[in-house]
């Protein structure tokens, strides 16, 4: 119990701390505060002119198809490129067109497993470079609306912020983790599989390959996508504590710091502090039920002579210690990650519901970028729910949200439940999806659930027990990843595009104040009751379900 | 047309430095610095590997101390958790096999680390309560005092985290190799 507490303290308490400066600078380099390398990164891309809301999106888009194609076409044809020491062969298309989708979105589900897929050229030169582009992709898309909404003319140009992203966010920050994980015991070699002969005279091949520079950006990211099928439970790929613990913070310290670089670029720190607020709030009560729920012991063992007195081991890592793995799964899914560090689907029932709500909500701390995106379409709905209570017309930041703004931001925040509860209807009723299960019941439905709550939310994790490499879950997961992904991007910017184009107001003292605890209560409670009311019923038929049955 | 040529200049550049430069560096930073670590922590005897320090391998004889069980066959190409729900029937009757080949009885319950299955079917270690519980089947089958097993295993023990990860736990490679070097 104390070791537990200490644990989240040291990680969500550690990770709030760098955030916090992180978030200063990072709100510097997207306000033009190295004015020597934006001239280079301006002329690397042939100039970068001032672009609006439709400008900074269609470049993002044509960058973002240059991504898809060029993994796409390396992915499918891996066979017969260099860097390939352990012979892996070709893949099906279908899976190659789920994974290039899957790692352009930041979402990284992998309906493979790495080490017996995918060539080391693949897995460095394609899924790599997606980690660190389609992050860097969240982080302009929230640098340019924040610059819209906060009042500046234009919305900066897409191609400079891509790479003040990349090379000055994401590539220090990985070269600090990689070297420490790499210290830590996570393997960082071109060589092919290690062949052993075991004390017991039987041969085994251990894979390994240049995993060290993969995790950490993977962690970094809100990427999420292993360089080994297992994810961080894998010993080569999360070897120690400590290794651990880096990587945990890894999972949120750009997400927190996103907060404090949106309310710096507008202007209004303590709006900031509010929001960070709401989502600390979500983030602790997930991670108290999460942690709570599976010191419940593994019920299929209660009537075996086995002594359990740490709670449900199955599908766990020991050297990781025994609050991390609902710890892990609380952080991976409250941002966009979706690494894991315990198996989620051998996680208790109402433990597992806790990743999936995460995902429902999407938005305690997020994605990358698209996290605090997200969040500022649930604040446009508070504020026009509190504006109509106390008959104001609403406004956020002196702008007034009116009917347009609203319908796109309704658009954007229901496509997420249509696209999940949908999927997961078809496939729940279909062979395509009870033809893949691994377990039976509730715990089943759960598994399809899980998979379009991933798919839809560009999180990545899984209950993996799911047999997913088929054409039918290639094609759907691949299509509503793709969705979820631009729908919630340029909708947002389509918002403030339209907001910009309208006079702003002063703010009044009748003004609804975005930095009162008021508006945080007001704002958790558009959170609580969106996604209860949208979720609740598929929550019931699945883990809730398989807990009142199954649970005494 | 405005947009694809950036995109493809970006595409060079991110290419050149989020990929090769980066790669580059932590390969050279990781093959100097921690070489044994970078090559997979392959531990070797008379030059001949033996397994990885941090991959479990199968041990099935009662000489030797016994990992945990594994979804995986304990096959380092192939990582997989079981991915049973913990309420799965399917789950209770692999345990009660695990059960039986440890002889466990309500009066002598086996630790639950034995019998729960790790995330990747690799984890190298036990708990020091698993090892513990081992001890007598191996120092039998070994011909051993029960005792200098068991100081062994103290031995090997170690918190995973400090105050953060208190429960001690084993190797169990590094165990058996000690073990082996104990009778020689």
């Amino acid at each position: 119990m104390l070791s537990a507490i200490l644990t989240i303290i040291l990680i969500v308490g550690g990770t709030a701390l760098l955030a916090w400066p992180l978030g200063r600078y990072m709100a510097g380099l997207f306000s033009g505060r190295f004015a020597r390398t934006d001239g280079l990164f301006a002329r690397m891309v042939g100039g970068a002119p001032e672009q609006d809301w439709k400008q900074y999106s269609l470049a993002l888009i044509a960058f973002n198809i240059v991504m898809f194609g060029f993994v796409f076409t390396l992915l499918a044809t891996q066979h017969m490129l260099p860097l390939n020491p352990d012979g892996q062969r070709a893949a099906t298309l279908d899976l190659v067109f789920n994974t290039a989708a899957s790692f352009t979105t930041n979402t990284n589900l992998q309906h493979y497993s790495g080490e017996s897929t995918w060539s080391y050229l693949a897995q460095i030169g394609g899924l790599m470079w997606l980690q660190f582009v389609s992050a860097a992709t969240g982080i302009a898309a929230l640098a340019a609306l924040a610059r819209g909404i906060g009042g500046k003319p234009t919305m900066g140009n897409f191609f400079v912020d891509l790479q003040r992203a990349s090379f000055f966010v994401l590539l220090p920050l990985a070269i600090i983790i990689a070297a420490v994980i790499a210290l830590n015991g996570v393997p960082m070699t071109l060589q092919g599989a290690a062949q052993a002969t075991t004390l017991e005279g039987v041969a085994q091949t251990i894979a390994r390959g240049p995993a060290a520079a993969f995790v950490a950006i993977k962690q970094l990211g809100t990427n999420g996508g292993g360089f080994f099928g297992p994810n961080s439970t894998h010993p080569l790929e999360n070897p120690t504590f400590w290794s651990n613990a880096f990587e945990m913070v890894a999972i949120i310290l750009i997400p927190m710091a996103c907060v404090w670089m949106f309310g710096r670029i507008i202007g209004r720190p303590k709006h900031a502090i509010v929001v960070f607020g709401v989502m600390a709030a979500l983030l602790l009560i997930k991670i108290t039920a999460s942690v709570g729920f599976e010191t419940a012991p593994t019920q299929a063992f209660l009537n075996l002579p086995v002594a359990q007195d740490v709670g449900n081991l199955e599908g766990k890592e020991l050297r990781l210690g025994a609050t991390t793995g609902p710890l892990w799964a609380v952080l991976t899914t409250s941002t966009s990650n979706g690494s894991v560090g315990a198996m989620h689907d051998s996680l208790n029932p109402l433990t597992g519901l806790v990743p999936m709500a995460g995902m429902w909500l999407n938005e305690t701390f997020g994605g990358v970028g698209v996290g605090m995106i997200n969040m500022f379409l649930y604040i446009v709905v508070a504020v026009f729910v509190a504006g109509m209570m106390v008959g104001r017309t609403p406004e956020y930041l002196g702008h007034r949200i009116e009917g347009r703004e609203m319908r796109l931001a309704v658009l954007a925040l229901i496509s997420h439940p249509v696209l999940i509860l949908g999927g997961t209807a078809l496939f729940a009723a279909t062979a395509w999806g009870a033809g893949t299960l691994n377990n039976i019941g509730a715990h089943g439905f759960s598994e399809i659930l899980y998979e379009f709550s991933s798919a839809a939310a560009n999180n990545g994790s899984g209950f993996e027990g799911l047999g997913d490499n088929t054409v039918p879950w290639n094609i759907a997961t691949g299509l509503v990843m793709l969705i979820g992904r631009y729908l919630s991007i340029i909708v947002p910017l389509a918002i403030v595009g339209s907001l910009m184009a309208k006079r702003r107001s002063a703010e009044s003292a009748g003004t609804l104040s975005v930095e009162s605890s008021t508006f945080g209560v007001m704002l958790l409670i558009t959170i609580l009751i969106f996604g209860a009311l949208t979720f609740f019923p598929a929550a019931a038929l699945g883990p809730v379900a398989e807990h009142l049955t199954f649970m005494r | 047309m405005n947009y694809v040529l950036p995109s493809l200049r970006l595409w060079l550049v991110t290419i050149l430095v989020c990929v090769v430069g980066y790669t580059g560096l932590v390969l050279a930073f990781a093959q100097t610095f921690a070489p044994y670590q970078a090559n997979g922590s392959i531990i070797e005897m008379n030059g001949r590997a033996v397994g990885s320090k941090l991959i479990a391998q199968e041990f099935a004889g009662p000489r030797y101390f016994w990992p945990r069980p594994s979804a995986a066959g304990y096959d380092g190409m192939g990582a997989t958790g079981s991915n049973l729900s913990p309420t799965s029937a399917e789950l209770a009757a692999r345990a009660a096999e695990t059960v039986a080949r440890y002889g466990a009885t309500d009066g002598n319950p086996v630790p639950a680390d034995l019998v729960a299955a790790s995330g990747g079917g690799l984890d190298p270690h036990i708990s020091l309560d698993g090892a513990l519980y081992q001890a007598d089947r191996v120092a039998v089958a070994r011909g051993l005092d029960p005792v200098r097993v068991r100081d062994l295993i103290e031995q090997q023990a170690a918190a995973p985290g400090a105050i953060f990860a208190p429960e001690r736990i084993v190797n169990v490679l590094q165990l058996n190799l000690a073990l082996d070097r104990l009778e020689e």
